[in-house]
């Protein structure tokens, strides 16, 4: 209240110039995108003339890759919300026997790394005919979604007040319907924190795309970014142009869904 | 009474298996793919589980034969090495430029909410995305690091980044902090919140400058924070595989291979199943030892500010 305005205004600058340094990496692959194509790419400054011939490459080779990627990451959102929303509500809420034991599962399997999980999946999809197949790719990169989910979610319903569940569940509705009408609606912001998450973390696997696909059929974006660098490296425009559309997501869900993300980035850690 | 009490007891015993019906989906999906998988990985570890495996549906088990391998060869305690370098430089480089973009952004100012939000996004890309430009941007040629420091006059010739072996281990650390770099601003920021402002007024009123205050409100009231942060660090770097794969592929002459990478490229470029998992586990056991010793940690600090108060 008594600073001067002129303080603000200056650390305005000074955060503009931060966030810019930070981001100077987003840019050059928007620059780098939009140059023509050479091995020798040397580019300037700025696209001065932009030419979209990366992007033409990179949709006709990656295209597929990008709706491979939407297709696996919708499921996965579907898949974690629908397992964690009612596990959460029962950590939450509802006095379950084992649920110290449930929780403190989730908190070990942050300790687990993904190439482990990759390590003893690659045998059992292999017999189960699971390789290469959308569904095996979603319940792999759901290891990343559903904890996070059940974190977030269960943190929000814990705030749900008491009497509101009891009402209804007075009401003669049971424990199923009291879920359904009168929890599942008030965790409205919490269930889109934890779907916008989801999302990104199966959008954003490489591991399992890596490990467990091993043709061409099921081929997330990601991996399609990696193959590229190791075939194409005098395409660079191509290369960035596939990670530019690879960032849409992000970048998308950051400007529109801005509240939730900031919620996510904080409730990852909330115990 | 009894024949009263029987019917409520089964009652209750219902409703106990209905409030079950809500976790036990979530539980079974944690049993099928994290609690098997550790199993799994474990009797791998165990047997000679290589690709011919998968024709003849043998692995026999062969003891403690993959780890002795595995911990007695020449790239191990290179990879050791590397994995503990990787992970302390990267937690240093995060740590260290989150809390103070974190304590910049506690001051109020136009536009800082946003330009905070907009500090979020190189954590929320793909990291094959982030590991390809900065492939790109470190080309030793053709990158513009290089041609930056070129034009600055800082180096003449250009900094092999990709090609240098210890150059190229500073590369993936590099890369690292820059991914880490806004999951730490957003945490610390978040703790910074939680400090009541009146501690600072009353810190002002004894005639403490900022460095004061910094060390004797900020820092012991956002210890507790500082050690999630940290000890997420260490689990989280200890996995990273993608990063190290797309920027540098482990290489030059496996100056950037980790514990994480080896354990990848045991498995997946040589098919070694059985010593894959022996490395995979090898790096559960550093992981859950930093949890143990934090989570002591915290205990005895609990207890410490029970018994002053």
């Amino acid at each position: 209240m008594r600073r001067a305005p002129g303080r603000g205004l200056l650390s305005t600058v000074v955060g503009i110039v931060l966030v810019a340094l930070m981001l100077f990496p987003v840019y050059w692959m928007v620059n780098a995108s939009l140059q023509p194509a050479g091995n020798t790419l040397r580019g300037g400054w700025f696209p001065s003339r932009p030419d979209l011939g990366g992007y033409v490459t990179a949709l006709r080779d990656q295209g597929r890759n990008l709706l491979t990627s939407l297709v696996v990451a919708l499921g996965s959102v579907a898949l974690s919300l629908g397992l964690a929303a009612p596990a959460a509500y029962a950590l939450a809420r509802l006095r379950v026997r084992g649920a110290g034991l449930v929780l403190f599962g989730i908190l070990i399997t942050q300790m687990v790394p993904g190439i482990v999980v990759a390590d003893a999946l690659y045998g059992t999809y292999s017999d189960l005919g699971l390789l290469n197949s959308y569904a095996g790719l979603i319940l792999a990169d759901s290891t990343a979604g559903l904890p996070f989910a059940i974190i977030v979610l269960r943190a929000f319903m814990l705030s749900i007040p008491g009497e509101v569940i009891e009402a209804a569940q007075v009401d003669g509705a049971g424990q199923l319907r009291a879920f359904r009408s009168v929890v599942l609606p008030m965790s409205r912001n919490a269930l889109i924190t934890a779907g916008v998450f989801t999302f990104l973390f199966t959008w954003s696997d490489f591991l399992f795309a890596l490990t467990l696909t091993t043709t061409q059929d099921v081929r997330p974006i990601t991996l399609g970014v990696y193959q590229y660098i190791g075939a194409h490296t005098n395409q660079w425009n191509a290369i960035m142009a596939t990670a530019v559309m690879a960032s849409v997501p992000a970048a998308v869900l950051l400007v529109l869904a801005q509240r939730y993300v900031t919620a996510g980035a904080a409730g990852g850690t909330v115990e | 009474m009894r024949s009263r009490s029987r019917p409520v007891a089964e009652a209750r015993s219902g409703e106990r298996a209905a409030r079950w019906m809500f976790l036990a989906p979530a539980a079974v999906y944690l049993l099928l793919f994290f609690g098997y998988p550790v199993v799994k990985n474990v009797v791998m570890s165990f047997q000679q589980y290589t690709a011919t495996t998968f024709y003849t549906g043998s692995a026999p088990f062969v003891g403690l034969q993959n780890y002795a391998k595995v911990l007695t060869s020449d790239l191990f305690p290179k990879a050791l090495l590397t994995t503990a370098l990787f992970t302390a430089g990267s937690l240093c480089g995060q740590f260290v430029i989150g809390l103070g973009l974190a304590l910049f952004f506690r001051r109020r100012f136009p536009l800082g909410g946003v330009l905070r939000s907009l500090l979020l996004l190189p954590w929320l890309l793909p990291l094959v995305v982030s590991g390809a430009t900065w492939r790109w941007m470190l080309d030793p040629d053709t990158g513009v690091v290089n041609a930056v420091l070129r034009g600055l006059h800082l180096s003449s010739s250009g900094i092999p980044w990709l090609t240098g072996t210890s150059q190229a281990l500073v590369s993936v650390i590099l890369v690292n902090v820059w991914v880490g770099i806004p999951f730490n601003t957003a945490i610390l920021y978040g703790g910074l919140q939680d400090i009541p402002p009146h501690l600072y007024e009353a810190a002002k009123l004894d005639g403490a400058g900022p460095v004061r205050s910094f060390r004797h409100v900020t820092w012991p009231l956002l210890r507790p924070v500082v050690g999630v942060v940290l000890v997420l660090g260490v689990v989280y770097t200890l996995k990273v595989v993608d990063i190290i794969l797309v920027v540098t592929g482990g290489g030059p002459a496996d100056a950037t291979e980790t514990l994480a990478t080896q354990a990848y490229e045991l498995s997946f470029r040589q098919f070694e199943f059985g010593r894959g998992a022996a490395m995979g586990n090898v790096l559960i056991v550093i992981s859950l030892a930093f949890a143990l010793v934090y989570l002591r940690a915290g205990r005895r600090a609990r207890s410490v500010r029970e018994g002053i108060a």
